[in-house]
């Protein structure tokens, strides 16, 4: 392997596909850009339809971009995809085992094609089932495992030959929350371990925010942000109010009276709840409170929050991740 | 560590385990022919009786014409191998380890070609447990055995490039269907060509099916004039060439 400190790097990635039935080009990237330190857990995180697959497959030498560079491990994927490919592991967001194989072949199919002696294989696959929990099935055909055996199972034979650089795409989607928190569980292991590199792609904040450690925020084909998840936050300067006001038809007269509170930023609201952005939370809740009252809107409840990733979002993409879902899923 | 040359070998040995794990799959190929053989021997038997036909027992006509005939059914089935893959992410899968392109058609032609073998020899024994007889003996079967290869490989590859390009289920249904039966009754694989309407024998020298049936026919008669084998032979192995390039040239062009 050769001694690189960005295990990946994409630099102004452009792809289109060509128009559908409407005859429009759909632009799944617009100059996306994105550096991984080897040997950490990088997360592309955005809304489905952001472009994450679209860079994961390229990177993964299944797609071309119309434009840009990409490297992998110090190898350019556009001109030595073949070499990219045996120093990669990649999940995609659709399994990868064969149904009808037990977990143990899947595994030894996948280290034959790297062509790994036969004696190291065995050893390889056993310590591997191991690792993922699941020696007890490995001669079971995969078709009788349940949906995180599955997914365990996907990770595992990505990772037979010992890849420097990991991708999955959604690995957590369809995953309950305890297989979703043992796939995490292996995966940090993973990179502080071995020292594999790891790009992940997720629509779910909590994940990035608690397991990568650095996190590029994807919206409409680019990258919007991207830091550590405190960075992001420290970016943001300031807390939110959220002011539960119990009627979503008070909502407008509170949003014009918090205008004229000095303390807040800007408000959004959903619901009958409004949210209030201020520099300083605990230290802005007395005027916002005397604000409302001076004009009569009643408050249910207020609650104080320090940023949230998904209030990064919003920052940097303009609208929330699940506004952003709705509206690609529409 | 270098990848593996052999590839297409251990893709091979994967579709041949997966079948073998689905022995439904393997009872319902096998019960087909029988079907084939039997109702086509009630239903044409009095044929040999037309003047010009120019066999003495149907069944021994019939049986090569069922051989080919089940080639080509099989193997225009093979392409939807590469669409549930696509759908089960088994196709991403091995296009990002190092398998090369021409491997993973390669792999699917090998798996055709190994069942083909398999399931032509049954029908041979199955035919001659009816009552068809073999004159050319050994050699003929095997060069029946070995047309019949050719014939599916040759739909194998039309299968594996219109699964490719359309990605879907129905699609390649419906079109093996309809090229699949025209093929089979454009040739003399039930009918000798003496006596059906003059287009249909005309039309039926361009059909690679008519090939196929003809050579397999001619090799399991009586001293068969092996030039004529060899020479229908050749025109199959040009149409397995052409359509496996067709399908390895759509598997690049689909990864877009």
């Amino acid at each position: 392997m050769r001694d690189v400190t960005s295990a990946v790097e994409a630099g102004e990635l452009r792809k289109s596909y060509g128009g559908g039935r409407g005859g429009g080009e759909i632009r799944a990237l617009d100059g996306l850009s994105c550096s991984v330190a080897a040997g950490s857990v990088f997360a592309l995180l955005g809304p489905n339809g952001a472009g994450k697959t679209t860079t994961v497959r390229i990177l993964t030498t299944l797609s071309r971009p119309d434009a840009g560079r990409a490297a992998v491990a110090g190898i350019d994927v556009l001109r030595r995809p073949g070499r990219v490919r045996s120093v990669i592991g990649a999940v995609s967001q659709r399994s990868g085992s064969v149904s009808e194989l037990t977990g143990y072949e899947n595994l030894t199919l996948q280290g034959r094609i790297y062509g790994m002696p036969r004696r190291e294989l065995r050893r390889r696959a056993a310590e591997l089932l191991g690792q993922f929990g699941l020696a007890e099935a490995a001669r079971r055909q995969v078709r009788t495992y349940s949906g995180g055996m599955r997914r365990r199972l996907d990770v595992a034979t990505a990772l037979v030959h010992r890849p420097a650089v990991l991708f999955l795409d959604e690995p957590t989607t369809g995953l309950d929350p305890e297989g979703r928190a043992q796939l995490w569980a292996v995966l940090t292991r993973l990179a502080s371990d071995a020292g594999t590199t790891i790009l992940v792609t997720t629509h779910y904040l909590e994940e990035a925010d608690r397991f990568a450690a650095r996190i590029a925020i994807v919206d409409r084909g680019r990258v919007v942000a991207e830091g550590t998840s405190d960075e992001l936050k420290a970016r943001l300067q300031g807390d939110s109010v959220l002011l539960d006001l119990g009627d979503a038809g008070q909502v407008e007269r509170a949003r014009m009276a918090l205008a004229q509170v000095s303390q807040v930023v800007r408000t959004t609201s959903g619901g009958a709840v409004v949210r209030a952005r201020v520099t300083d939370g605990p230290r802005a809740l007395p005027a916002v409170l005397a604000g409302l009252e001076a004009d009569g809107v009643p408050v249910l409840s207020v609650t104080v929050a320090r940023p949230s990733l998904d209030d990064v979002y919003l920052h940097y993409a303009g609208r929330s991740l699940r506004q952003a879902e709705g509206s690609t899923l529409a | 560590m270098t990848p593996a040359r052999q590839a297409w070998a251990l893709l091979t040995g994967r579709y041949l385990r997966q079948l073998y794990r689905q022995p439904a799959v393997i009872g319902i190929t096998l019960t087909q022919p029988i079907i084939w053989l039997l109702l086509f021997g009630a239903l044409f038997k009095k044929v040999i009786e037309i003047p010009g036909f120019g066999a003495g027992n149907y069944i021994s006509y019939l049986t090569p014409g069922v051989v080919i005939m089940t080639a080509l059914f099989s193997s225009s089935w093979t392409g939807m191998s590469y669409i549930e893959d696509s759908d089960a992410g088994i196709m991403d899968r091995f296009l990002t380890a190092p398998v090369s392109r021409g491997a993973l058609i390669g792999a699917n032609l090998a798996y055709q070609a190994v069942t083909t073998v398999v399931q032509s020899a049954v029908i041979i024994a199955l035919g001659w447990g009816l009552g068809a007889s073999f004159p050319g003996g050994a050699g003929g079967i095997a060069a029946l055995i070995g047309v019949s290869v050719l014939i599916a490989l040759a739909m194998a590859g039309l299968s594996n490039g219109l699964a490719l390009l359309s990605g879907q289920r129905e699609t390649l249904i419906a079109a093996s269907t309809t090229i699949v039966l025209p093929l089979t009754f454009l040739s003399g694989a039930f009918l000798s060509l003496r006596v059906v309407p003059g287009w249909i024998a005309g039309v039926a020298r361009f059909n690679p099916v008519n090939w196929a049936a003809s050579a397999g026919r001619i090799a399991i008669g009586a001293h068969p004039p092996w030039a004529t084998v060899a020479s229908y032979s050749g025109l199959l192995a040009i149409a397995v060439i052409a359509t496996a390039a067709m399908s390895t040239w759509t598997l690049r062009a689909c990864q877009r």
